[in-house]
Protein backbone atom coordinates (compact mmCIF):
# COMPACT_ATOMS: atom_id res chain seq x y z
CA UNK A 1 0.00 0.00 0.00
CA UNK A 2 1.17 3.51 -0.82
CA UNK A 3 0.26 5.56 2.00
CA UNK A 4 -0.01 8.75 -0.58
CA UNK A 5 -2.55 6.99 -1.85
CA UNK A 6 -4.65 7.28 1.52
CA UNK A 7 -6.92 10.56 2.78
CA UNK A 8 -8.99 11.70 5.56
CA UNK A 9 -11.75 13.23 5.19
CA UNK A 10 -14.27 14.89 7.63
CA UNK A 11 -17.71 12.55 7.00
CA UNK A 12 -19.69 14.35 9.91
CA UNK A 13 -19.98 16.36 13.37
CA UNK A 14 -18.61 13.15 14.92
CA UNK A 15 -17.16 10.82 12.03
CA UNK A 16 -13.82 11.11 9.78
CA UNK A 17 -13.39 8.86 6.46
CA UNK A 18 -10.26 7.30 4.93
CA UNK A 19 -9.85 6.63 1.64
CA UNK A 20 -7.50 3.96 0.99
CA UNK A 21 -7.59 4.42 -3.01
CA UNK A 22 -10.03 4.44 -5.96
CA UNK A 23 -10.74 0.95 -6.47
CA UNK A 24 -11.83 -2.12 -4.71
CA UNK A 25 -8.51 -4.60 -5.03
CA UNK A 26 -6.88 -7.58 -2.44
CA UNK A 27 -4.35 -5.17 -1.18
CA UNK A 28 -7.06 -1.98 -0.49
CA UNK A 29 -8.98 -4.96 1.51
CA UNK A 30 -6.28 -5.92 3.54
CA UNK A 31 -5.27 -1.96 4.47
CA UNK A 32 -8.91 -1.33 5.20
CA UNK A 33 -9.19 -4.80 7.82
CA UNK A 34 -5.75 -4.44 9.15
CA UNK A 35 -6.58 -0.13 9.90
CA UNK A 36 -9.93 -1.17 11.18
CA UNK A 37 -8.67 -3.56 13.72
CA UNK A 38 -5.74 -1.21 14.92
CA UNK A 39 -8.48 1.60 15.41
CA UNK A 40 -10.65 -0.32 17.46
CA UNK A 41 -7.49 -1.18 19.90
CA UNK A 42 -6.05 2.66 19.79
CA UNK A 43 -9.40 4.30 20.26
CA UNK A 44 -11.13 1.82 22.94
CA UNK A 45 -13.89 3.46 24.50
CA UNK A 46 -13.72 6.70 22.19
CA UNK A 47 -14.76 4.75 19.55
CA UNK A 48 -18.61 4.48 18.51
CA UNK A 49 -18.41 2.66 15.41
CA UNK A 50 -16.35 1.46 12.19
CA UNK A 51 -17.77 1.11 9.00
CA UNK A 52 -15.15 -0.90 6.40
CA UNK A 53 -16.04 -1.04 3.04
CA UNK A 54 -14.73 -1.39 -0.45
CA UNK A 55 -11.77 1.21 -0.70
CA UNK A 56 -12.78 3.11 2.51
CA UNK A 57 -13.15 3.19 6.41
CA UNK A 58 -15.52 5.16 8.51
CA UNK A 59 -14.87 6.29 12.10
CA UNK A 60 -17.42 7.34 14.37
CA UNK A 61 -16.17 8.59 17.79
CA UNK A 62 -17.55 9.77 21.06
CA UNK A 63 -17.28 13.91 20.46
CA UNK A 64 -17.41 13.69 24.43
CA UNK A 65 -14.36 11.98 25.06
CA UNK A 66 -12.48 13.17 21.86
CA UNK A 67 -12.42 15.30 18.75
CA UNK A 68 -11.31 14.87 15.25
CA UNK A 69 -7.78 16.11 15.84
CA UNK A 70 -7.06 13.33 18.12
CA UNK A 71 -9.04 10.74 15.84
CA UNK A 72 -6.96 11.81 12.63
CA UNK A 73 -3.91 11.23 15.18
CA UNK A 74 -4.77 8.13 15.73
CA UNK A 75 -5.67 6.88 12.12
CA UNK A 76 -2.07 8.42 10.38
CA UNK A 77 -0.75 6.02 13.50
CA UNK A 78 -2.89 3.28 12.09
CA UNK A 79 -1.82 3.93 8.85
CA UNK A 80 1.88 3.80 9.62
CA UNK A 81 3.32 0.88 8.03
CA UNK A 82 6.56 1.18 10.50
CA UNK A 83 4.43 0.08 13.05
CA UNK A 84 2.86 -3.02 11.57
CA UNK A 85 4.92 -6.11 12.42
CA UNK A 86 4.09 -8.26 9.35
CA UNK A 87 1.29 -6.90 7.00
CA UNK A 88 0.80 -9.73 4.87
CA UNK A 89 0.04 -12.17 7.80
CA UNK A 90 -2.47 -9.59 9.89
CA UNK A 91 -4.70 -8.67 7.18
CA UNK A 92 -5.80 -11.75 5.44
CA UNK A 93 -8.66 -12.62 7.22
CA UNK A 94 -10.50 -15.63 7.65
CA UNK A 95 -11.24 -18.30 5.06
CA UNK A 96 -15.02 -19.96 5.29
CA UNK A 97 -16.26 -22.92 2.80
CA UNK A 98 -19.58 -21.87 2.09
CA UNK A 99 -22.04 -25.06 0.70
CA UNK A 100 -24.28 -24.30 -2.46
CA UNK A 101 -26.93 -26.07 -4.05
CA UNK A 102 -26.62 -25.16 -7.65
CA UNK A 103 -29.10 -25.27 -10.14
CA UNK A 104 -31.92 -24.65 -11.94
CA UNK A 105 -34.41 -25.71 -9.30
CA UNK A 106 -32.24 -23.31 -6.59
CA UNK A 107 -31.31 -21.24 -8.94
CA UNK A 108 -33.85 -19.24 -11.33
CA UNK A 109 -31.21 -16.91 -12.90
CA UNK A 110 -28.32 -19.70 -13.46
CA UNK A 111 -30.07 -21.00 -17.25
CA UNK A 112 -29.91 -17.48 -18.31
CA UNK A 113 -27.33 -16.28 -16.66
CA UNK A 114 -25.13 -19.31 -18.37
CA UNK A 115 -26.83 -18.82 -22.13
CA UNK A 116 -26.01 -15.13 -21.79
CA UNK A 117 -22.41 -15.95 -20.73
CA UNK A 118 -22.19 -18.81 -23.94
CA UNK A 119 -21.38 -21.26 -21.32
CA UNK A 120 -22.78 -24.51 -20.00
CA UNK A 121 -24.60 -24.27 -16.21
CA UNK A 122 -21.70 -26.68 -15.45
CA UNK A 123 -18.91 -23.88 -16.62
CA UNK A 124 -21.08 -20.99 -14.47
CA UNK A 125 -20.94 -22.90 -11.43
CA UNK A 126 -17.28 -24.43 -11.95
CA UNK A 127 -16.16 -20.41 -12.26
CA UNK A 128 -17.80 -19.41 -9.42
CA UNK A 129 -16.21 -21.97 -7.35
CA UNK A 130 -12.44 -21.40 -8.72
CA UNK A 131 -12.25 -18.03 -6.92
CA UNK A 132 -11.75 -17.48 -3.23
CA UNK A 133 -13.91 -13.91 -2.52
CA UNK A 134 -13.03 -11.29 -0.36
CA UNK A 135 -15.54 -9.47 1.70
CA UNK A 136 -15.42 -6.00 0.62
CA UNK A 137 -18.31 -4.74 2.83
CA UNK A 138 -21.61 -5.54 4.84
CA UNK A 139 -24.29 -3.40 4.64
CA UNK A 140 -27.84 -3.10 2.73
CA UNK A 141 -29.50 -5.54 4.90
CA UNK A 142 -27.80 -6.77 8.64
CA UNK A 143 -25.80 -9.99 7.18
CA UNK A 144 -25.76 -8.98 3.70
CA UNK A 145 -21.93 -9.57 2.75
CA UNK A 146 -20.73 -7.76 -0.66
CA UNK A 147 -18.52 -10.57 -1.79
CA UNK A 148 -16.02 -9.63 -5.17
CA UNK A 149 -14.40 -10.16 -7.72
CA UNK A 150 -16.41 -12.46 -9.54
CA UNK A 151 -14.72 -13.68 -12.75
CA UNK A 152 -15.55 -11.61 -15.70
CA UNK A 153 -16.69 -14.26 -17.81
CA UNK A 154 -20.24 -14.95 -15.08
CA UNK A 155 -20.86 -11.31 -14.33
CA UNK A 156 -23.85 -10.16 -14.95
CA UNK A 157 -26.07 -6.88 -14.89
CA UNK A 158 -28.87 -6.87 -12.27
CA UNK A 159 -32.48 -7.85 -12.75
CA UNK A 160 -34.21 -4.82 -14.99
CA UNK A 161 -36.95 -5.54 -12.70
CA UNK A 162 -35.93 -6.92 -9.42
CA UNK A 163 -38.14 -9.72 -7.47
CA UNK A 164 -40.43 -9.04 -4.53
CA UNK A 165 -39.17 -12.18 -2.65
CA UNK A 166 -35.78 -13.81 -2.73
CA UNK A 167 -35.36 -16.50 -0.39
CA UNK A 168 -32.99 -16.75 2.40
CA UNK A 169 -29.89 -18.26 1.21
CA UNK A 170 -29.98 -17.50 -2.08
CA UNK A 171 -26.38 -17.28 -3.66
CA UNK A 172 -26.60 -14.22 -6.27
CA UNK A 173 -24.68 -12.30 -8.50
CA UNK A 174 -24.58 -8.28 -9.82
CA UNK A 175 -22.09 -7.53 -11.89
CA UNK A 176 -18.76 -8.09 -10.80
CA UNK A 177 -20.23 -9.34 -7.03
CA UNK A 178 -21.76 -12.25 -5.20
CA UNK A 179 -23.74 -13.13 -1.93
CA UNK A 180 -25.77 -15.50 0.08
CA UNK A 181 -28.86 -13.29 0.78
CA UNK A 182 -29.34 -13.16 4.95
CA UNK A 183 -32.97 -13.17 4.77
CA UNK A 184 -35.94 -13.24 2.15
CA UNK A 185 -36.08 -9.96 0.79
CA UNK A 186 -36.83 -7.80 -2.24
CA UNK A 187 -33.67 -7.81 -4.68
CA UNK A 188 -32.48 -8.17 -8.03
CA UNK A 189 -29.21 -9.69 -8.11
CA UNK A 190 -29.36 -13.25 -10.58
CA UNK A 191 -29.98 -16.27 -8.48
CA UNK A 192 -28.01 -19.22 -9.30
CA UNK A 193 -28.33 -21.50 -5.94
CA UNK A 194 -28.85 -21.85 -2.47
CA UNK A 195 -26.69 -21.93 0.81
CA UNK A 196 -28.38 -23.78 3.58
CA UNK A 197 -26.05 -22.00 6.12
CA UNK A 198 -27.45 -18.95 7.66
CA UNK A 199 -25.16 -15.69 7.05
CA UNK A 200 -27.43 -13.59 10.13
CA UNK A 201 -28.34 -15.32 12.65
CA UNK A 202 -29.38 -12.97 15.82
CA UNK A 203 -29.66 -15.70 18.16
CA UNK A 204 -26.17 -17.11 16.90
CA UNK A 205 -22.76 -15.52 18.93
CA UNK A 206 -21.24 -14.32 16.44
CA UNK A 207 -24.36 -13.69 14.53
CA UNK A 208 -22.30 -13.77 11.19
CA UNK A 209 -20.01 -16.33 10.18
CA UNK A 210 -17.68 -13.70 8.05
CA UNK A 211 -16.75 -9.67 8.18
CA UNK A 212 -14.96 -7.48 6.20
CA UNK A 213 -11.67 -8.53 4.86
CA UNK A 214 -12.15 -12.35 5.49
CA UNK A 215 -12.45 -14.86 2.30
CA UNK A 216 -14.76 -16.54 1.33
CA UNK A 217 -14.72 -19.97 -0.87
CA UNK A 218 -18.24 -21.53 -2.44
CA UNK A 219 -18.51 -25.38 -2.75
CA UNK A 220 -21.14 -27.73 -4.60
CA UNK A 221 -23.14 -29.28 -2.72
CA UNK A 222 -26.05 -31.98 -4.04
CA UNK A 223 -29.84 -31.73 -3.49
CA UNK A 224 -29.92 -34.30 -0.67
CA UNK A 225 -27.23 -32.64 0.80
CA UNK A 226 -28.47 -29.58 1.11
CA UNK A 227 -31.97 -31.04 2.10
CA UNK A 228 -29.50 -32.77 5.08
CA UNK A 229 -27.97 -29.66 5.87
CA UNK A 230 -31.53 -28.15 6.88
CA UNK A 231 -32.17 -26.04 3.67
CA UNK A 232 -35.76 -25.16 2.35
CA UNK A 233 -36.84 -25.27 -1.46
CA UNK B 1 -32.37 -15.94 22.59
CA UNK B 2 -35.66 -16.09 24.81
CA UNK B 3 -39.03 -14.44 24.04
CA UNK B 4 -39.31 -10.99 25.76
CA UNK B 5 -39.86 -10.65 30.07
CA UNK B 6 -42.45 -12.35 31.42
CA UNK B 7 -44.61 -9.09 32.83
CA UNK B 8 -47.90 -8.87 33.49
CA UNK B 9 -48.23 -5.28 34.63
CA UNK B 10 -47.19 -1.70 33.21
CA UNK B 11 -49.32 -0.26 30.47
CA UNK B 12 -51.43 -1.79 28.06
CA UNK B 13 -51.92 -0.74 24.41
CA UNK B 14 -55.88 0.16 23.74
CA UNK B 15 -55.01 1.68 20.57
CA UNK B 16 -51.30 2.24 18.78
CA UNK B 17 -52.11 5.45 17.06
CA UNK B 18 -50.73 5.82 13.87
CA UNK B 19 -47.22 4.58 14.16
CA UNK B 20 -45.69 4.30 17.19
CA UNK B 21 -42.59 2.61 18.23
CA UNK B 22 -40.30 1.31 21.64
CA UNK B 23 -37.03 3.73 21.92
CA UNK B 24 -33.80 3.58 23.58
CA UNK B 25 -30.68 5.95 22.79
CA UNK B 26 -30.36 3.62 19.78
CA UNK B 27 -27.96 0.60 18.71
CA UNK B 28 -24.59 1.44 18.41
CA UNK B 29 -21.49 -0.75 16.91
CA UNK B 30 -22.69 -2.44 15.05
CA UNK B 31 -22.46 -1.51 11.19
CA UNK B 32 -19.97 -3.71 10.95
CA UNK B 33 -22.87 -6.49 10.60
CA UNK B 34 -25.01 -4.32 9.00
CA UNK B 35 -27.02 -2.87 11.60
CA UNK B 36 -28.30 0.69 11.52
CA UNK B 37 -28.82 3.34 14.78
CA UNK B 38 -32.49 2.84 15.10
CA UNK B 39 -33.28 5.54 18.77
CA UNK B 40 -35.52 8.50 18.71
CA UNK B 41 -35.53 11.11 15.91
CA UNK B 42 -36.18 13.49 18.33
CA UNK B 43 -33.31 13.10 20.65
CA UNK B 44 -34.09 16.45 22.36
CA UNK B 45 -37.83 15.49 23.29
CA UNK B 46 -36.93 12.12 24.06
CA UNK B 47 -34.14 13.31 26.67
CA UNK B 48 -36.54 15.74 28.44
CA UNK B 49 -39.23 13.06 28.41
CA UNK B 50 -36.92 10.75 30.61
CA UNK B 51 -35.70 13.66 32.69
CA UNK B 52 -39.18 14.60 33.57
CA UNK B 53 -39.75 11.04 34.66
CA UNK B 54 -36.23 11.18 36.79
CA UNK B 55 -34.52 8.47 34.86
CA UNK B 56 -31.03 7.99 33.68
CA UNK B 57 -30.86 9.14 29.83
CA UNK B 58 -32.09 6.37 27.27
CA UNK B 59 -34.48 4.79 29.13
CA UNK B 60 -36.60 3.16 26.78
CA UNK B 61 -39.68 4.95 25.75
CA UNK B 62 -42.57 5.37 23.07
CA UNK B 63 -42.15 7.57 20.31
CA UNK B 64 -45.54 8.18 18.82
CA UNK B 65 -45.63 9.85 15.04
CA UNK B 66 -48.51 12.07 14.65
CA UNK B 67 -50.45 10.69 16.95
CA UNK B 68 -53.64 8.38 18.15
CA UNK B 69 -52.22 6.36 21.01
CA UNK B 70 -54.19 5.24 23.71
CA UNK B 71 -52.85 3.54 26.88
CA UNK B 72 -54.32 1.64 30.10
CA UNK B 73 -52.21 1.42 33.25
CA UNK B 74 -52.11 -1.69 35.03
CA UNK B 75 -49.79 -0.38 38.07
CA UNK B 76 -49.35 3.74 39.81
CA UNK B 77 -46.50 4.91 38.03
CA UNK B 78 -45.37 8.44 36.70
CA UNK B 79 -45.42 9.14 32.66
CA UNK B 80 -44.52 12.01 30.93
CA UNK B 81 -45.20 13.42 27.26
CA UNK B 82 -42.93 15.68 25.61
CA UNK B 83 -42.59 16.40 21.71
CA UNK B 84 -44.91 17.74 18.79
CA UNK B 85 -47.89 19.07 20.44
CA UNK B 86 -50.95 17.19 20.46
CA UNK B 87 -54.31 17.15 23.27
CA UNK B 88 -53.18 14.90 25.78
CA UNK B 89 -55.78 13.44 28.44
CA UNK B 90 -55.43 11.34 31.56
CA UNK B 91 -58.50 10.07 32.56
CA UNK B 92 -60.52 12.15 30.45
CA UNK B 93 -58.81 15.63 32.10
CA UNK B 94 -56.58 17.40 29.85
CA UNK B 95 -52.87 17.73 30.59
CA UNK B 96 -49.96 19.33 29.73
CA UNK B 97 -46.88 17.93 27.83
CA UNK B 98 -43.59 18.41 28.71
CA UNK B 99 -44.30 17.78 32.25
CA UNK B 100 -44.91 14.49 34.45
CA UNK B 101 -48.06 13.24 36.07
CA UNK B 102 -48.18 10.39 38.48
CA UNK B 103 -51.32 7.96 37.47
CA UNK B 104 -52.90 5.11 39.28
CA UNK B 105 -53.99 1.58 38.33
CA UNK B 106 -56.83 2.20 35.32
CA UNK B 107 -55.86 5.39 34.39
CA UNK B 108 -56.78 5.69 30.95
CA UNK B 109 -54.00 8.00 29.20
CA UNK B 110 -55.07 9.31 25.23
CA UNK B 111 -53.11 11.27 23.09
CA UNK B 112 -54.83 12.95 19.72
CA UNK B 113 -53.00 14.66 16.89
CA UNK B 114 -50.25 16.31 16.22
CA UNK B 115 -51.24 20.09 15.74
CA UNK B 116 -47.65 21.31 14.87
CA UNK B 117 -44.78 19.28 14.91
CA UNK B 118 -44.90 14.92 13.83
CA UNK B 119 -43.07 13.18 17.01
CA UNK B 120 -44.08 12.60 20.39
CA UNK B 121 -42.28 11.22 22.99
CA UNK B 122 -43.88 8.79 26.01
CA UNK B 123 -41.64 7.84 28.95
CA UNK B 124 -42.81 6.33 32.16
CA UNK B 125 -40.28 6.05 35.46
CA UNK B 126 -37.90 3.77 35.01
CA UNK B 127 -38.32 3.10 31.94
CA UNK B 128 -40.23 0.03 29.70
CA UNK B 129 -38.67 -3.17 30.67
CA UNK B 130 -38.03 -5.24 27.38
CA UNK B 131 -35.20 -7.65 26.51
CA UNK B 132 -32.97 -6.00 24.02
CA UNK B 133 -31.57 -7.34 21.58
CA UNK B 134 -27.62 -6.48 20.16
CA UNK B 135 -27.60 -3.98 23.19
CA UNK B 136 -30.83 -2.03 22.27
CA UNK B 137 -34.73 -2.35 22.42
CA UNK B 138 -34.52 0.25 19.68
CA UNK B 139 -37.42 -0.71 16.92
CA UNK B 140 -36.55 -0.93 13.13
CA UNK B 141 -39.18 -2.43 11.52
CA UNK B 142 -36.89 -2.42 8.06
CA UNK B 143 -34.39 -4.53 9.96
CA UNK B 144 -37.24 -7.24 11.58
CA UNK B 145 -35.46 -5.83 15.12
CA UNK B 146 -36.19 -4.60 18.12
CA UNK B 147 -39.66 -3.76 19.96
CA UNK B 148 -41.37 -5.41 22.44
CA UNK B 149 -41.64 -8.36 20.81
CA UNK B 150 -37.74 -8.13 19.25
CA UNK B 151 -39.09 -8.26 15.72
CA UNK B 152 -39.34 -5.04 14.88
CA UNK B 153 -42.99 -4.73 15.11
CA UNK B 154 -44.54 -1.14 15.17
CA UNK B 155 -46.93 -1.14 18.73
CA UNK B 156 -49.94 -3.18 18.39
CA UNK B 157 -53.66 -2.93 20.32
CA UNK B 158 -53.43 -5.75 23.13
CA UNK B 159 -49.75 -5.24 24.03
CA UNK B 160 -48.58 -4.81 27.77
CA UNK B 161 -45.51 -2.46 27.96
CA UNK B 162 -43.59 -3.49 31.03
CA UNK B 163 -43.02 -0.79 34.02
CA UNK B 164 -42.44 -1.17 37.42
CA UNK B 165 -44.52 0.45 40.07
CA UNK B 166 -43.62 3.85 41.32
CA UNK B 167 -44.59 5.75 44.03
CA UNK B 168 -45.95 9.22 43.55
CA UNK B 169 -43.56 11.86 42.87
CA UNK B 170 -43.73 15.45 42.96
CA UNK B 171 -44.52 16.19 39.12
CA UNK B 172 -41.80 17.61 37.17
CA UNK B 173 -42.38 20.69 34.59
CA UNK B 174 -40.05 22.08 31.78
CA UNK B 175 -40.57 25.88 31.94
CA UNK B 176 -43.13 27.01 28.61
CA UNK B 177 -39.87 29.21 27.71
CA UNK B 178 -38.01 26.75 27.33
CA UNK B 179 -39.85 24.16 25.41
CA UNK B 180 -38.66 23.97 21.41
CA UNK B 181 -41.42 25.56 19.04
CA UNK B 182 -42.38 23.22 16.23
CA UNK B 183 -45.06 25.68 15.26
CA UNK B 184 -43.12 27.17 12.28
CA UNK B 185 -43.07 24.53 9.91
CA UNK B 186 -39.65 25.93 9.30
CA UNK B 187 -36.19 24.77 10.19
CA UNK B 188 -32.57 25.83 9.71
CA UNK B 189 -29.56 23.36 9.45
CA UNK B 190 -26.49 23.56 10.10
CA UNK B 191 -24.21 21.00 7.65
CA UNK B 192 -20.90 19.90 8.28
CA UNK B 193 -19.42 19.92 4.71
CA UNK B 194 -17.43 16.59 3.84
CA UNK B 195 -17.07 13.38 1.97
CA UNK B 196 -17.35 14.32 -1.79
CA UNK B 197 -18.08 17.99 -1.12
CA UNK B 198 -15.40 18.43 -3.76
CA UNK B 199 -17.16 16.78 -6.16
CA UNK B 200 -19.54 19.77 -6.03
CA UNK B 201 -18.61 23.11 -7.64
CA UNK B 202 -18.80 26.70 -5.43
CA UNK B 203 -21.53 27.29 -7.97
CA UNK B 204 -23.58 24.20 -6.77
CA UNK B 205 -22.83 24.55 -3.19
CA UNK B 206 -23.73 28.58 -3.54
CA UNK B 207 -27.23 26.96 -4.77
CA UNK B 208 -27.28 24.32 -2.01
CA UNK B 209 -26.58 26.97 0.78
CA UNK B 210 -29.38 30.00 -0.59
CA UNK B 211 -32.54 27.61 -1.74
CA UNK B 212 -35.09 26.65 -0.20
CA UNK B 213 -36.43 22.77 0.49
CA UNK B 214 -39.40 21.53 0.60
CA UNK B 215 -39.91 18.47 2.91
CA UNK B 216 -41.27 15.80 0.26
CA UNK B 217 -43.71 13.02 1.70
CA UNK B 218 -41.58 10.52 0.96
CA UNK B 219 -39.83 11.01 4.21
CA UNK B 220 -39.92 8.23 6.88
CA UNK B 221 -37.31 7.32 10.11
CA UNK B 222 -34.87 5.93 7.07
CA UNK B 223 -34.43 9.78 5.69
CA UNK B 224 -35.94 12.88 4.56
CA UNK B 225 -36.13 13.23 1.17
CA UNK B 226 -36.43 17.28 -0.30
CA UNK B 227 -37.43 18.72 -3.60
CA UNK B 228 -35.74 22.03 -4.63
CA UNK B 229 -32.74 23.27 -6.79
CA UNK B 230 -31.34 20.41 -8.06
CA UNK B 231 -27.54 20.23 -6.90
CA UNK B 232 -25.35 18.25 -9.84
CA UNK B 233 -22.15 16.59 -8.52
CA UNK B 234 -19.56 15.91 -11.01
CA UNK B 235 -20.13 12.05 -10.42
CA UNK B 236 -23.29 10.27 -10.36
CA UNK B 237 -21.70 7.29 -7.94
CA UNK B 238 -18.88 6.09 -6.10
CA UNK B 239 -17.86 3.07 -4.53
CA UNK B 240 -20.26 2.09 -1.92
CA UNK B 241 -18.83 3.70 1.92
CA UNK B 242 -20.59 4.39 5.21
CA UNK B 243 -22.79 6.38 5.77
CA UNK B 244 -23.18 8.81 8.68
CA UNK B 245 -26.50 10.15 10.44
CA UNK B 246 -26.83 13.92 8.76
CA UNK B 247 -25.39 12.73 5.54
CA UNK B 248 -26.82 14.42 2.82
CA UNK B 249 -27.20 11.98 -0.03
CA UNK B 250 -27.52 13.56 -3.86
CA UNK B 251 -28.37 10.83 -6.64
CA UNK B 252 -28.77 11.32 -10.35
CA UNK B 253 -32.16 13.89 -9.87
CA UNK B 254 -29.91 16.35 -7.76
CA UNK B 255 -32.66 15.94 -4.84
CA UNK B 256 -31.16 15.62 -1.72
CA UNK B 257 -31.98 13.26 0.77
CA UNK B 258 -30.99 13.83 4.74
CA UNK B 259 -30.22 10.10 6.05
CA UNK B 260 -31.23 9.99 9.52
CA UNK B 261 -31.72 7.04 12.03
CA UNK B 262 -33.08 4.10 10.80
CA UNK B 263 -30.65 4.95 6.76
CA UNK B 264 -28.71 2.31 5.36
CA UNK B 265 -24.93 1.67 7.16
CA UNK B 266 -23.02 2.18 3.54
CA UNK B 267 -24.44 3.65 0.00
CA UNK B 268 -22.78 4.46 -3.30
CA UNK B 269 -24.37 8.20 -3.90
CA UNK B 270 -22.16 11.21 -3.63
CA UNK B 271 -22.51 13.32 -0.38
CA UNK B 272 -21.98 16.76 0.22
CA UNK B 273 -21.31 16.19 4.20
CA UNK B 274 -23.88 16.02 6.99
CA UNK B 275 -26.26 17.84 9.36
CA UNK B 276 -25.33 18.40 12.92
CA UNK B 277 -27.53 16.15 14.76
CA UNK B 278 -28.99 18.75 17.18
CA UNK B 279 -30.99 20.07 13.82
CA UNK B 280 -32.02 16.79 13.21
CA UNK B 281 -34.67 17.17 16.44
CA UNK B 282 -36.22 19.99 14.11
CA UNK B 283 -35.78 18.31 10.55
CA UNK B 284 -37.79 15.06 11.89
CA UNK B 285 -40.51 16.87 13.43
CA UNK B 286 -41.19 18.70 10.25
CA UNK B 287 -44.55 17.23 7.89
CA UNK B 288 -44.56 17.48 4.36
CA UNK B 289 -44.62 20.79 2.77
CA UNK B 290 -42.35 22.30 5.07
CA UNK B 291 -39.35 24.58 4.48
CA UNK B 292 -36.12 23.81 4.93
CA UNK B 293 -32.59 25.87 4.42
CA UNK B 294 -28.91 25.08 4.86
CA UNK B 295 -25.76 26.61 6.36
CA UNK B 296 -21.95 25.68 6.49
CA UNK B 297 -20.57 24.88 9.97
CA UNK B 298 -17.09 24.21 10.54
CA UNK B 299 -15.92 20.71 12.31
CA UNK B 300 -15.24 22.71 15.10
CA UNK B 301 -17.96 25.18 15.83
CA UNK B 302 -20.39 21.45 15.28
CA UNK B 303 -17.63 19.94 18.03
CA UNK B 304 -18.81 23.28 20.15
CA UNK B 305 -22.24 23.00 19.80
CA UNK B 306 -22.78 19.99 20.93
CA UNK B 307 -20.70 20.72 24.37
CA UNK B 308 -23.21 23.73 24.86
CA UNK B 309 -26.27 21.80 24.21
CA UNK B 310 -24.68 19.62 26.64
CA UNK B 311 -24.40 21.79 29.12
CA UNK B 312 -27.29 23.37 28.79
CA UNK B 313 -29.41 20.01 29.10
CA UNK B 314 -27.54 19.29 32.16
CA UNK B 315 -27.52 23.39 33.99
CA UNK B 316 -31.33 23.65 32.90
CA UNK B 317 -33.09 21.82 35.95
CA UNK B 318 -36.77 21.27 35.17
CA UNK B 319 -39.33 23.10 38.11
CA UNK B 320 -40.97 20.99 41.26
CA UNK B 321 -44.77 21.22 40.78
CA UNK B 322 -46.29 22.06 44.63
CA UNK B 323 -49.69 21.36 44.75
CA UNK B 324 -51.60 22.46 47.73
CA UNK B 325 -54.73 20.06 47.70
Amino acid sequence: MNSAMQTISVAGENALIVYFGDAPSDAVASAVASSAEKLRQALGDSLIDLVPSYASLLVIYDPFRTDHFAVRNAIRRALDNRHTVDPSQSSKGKLITLPVYYGTESGPDLQQLADNAGLSIDEVVTIHQQTDYRVYAIGFAPGFAYLGEVDPRIAAPRLATPRQKVPRGAVAIADRQTAVYPAQSPGGWNLIGLCPERMFDPAAEPSMPVQVGDRVRFKAIDRDTFVAMGGVL
Amino acid sequence: MSSQLTASSGLQVINPGIFSLIQDAGRFGLHGIGLTNGGPLDSNAFRWANRLCANPQGCAAVEVTIGGLVLEATVDTTIAVTGASAPLTINGHACELWRSYSIQTGARIELGFATSGSRIYLAVAGGFQIEPRFNSVSTVPRESLGGLHGDGSPLQAGDMLPCESQRSTTPLSLAADLRPDYSTNRALLRVILGYQQALFSDLQKQLFFTSDYQVTDRSDRMGYRLKGTAIAPSADGILSEGICLGAIQVPADGQPIVLLNDRQTIGGYPKLGSVLSLDISKLAQLLPGATVNFEAISIEQAHNALMLDQQYFERCTPEEIVTND
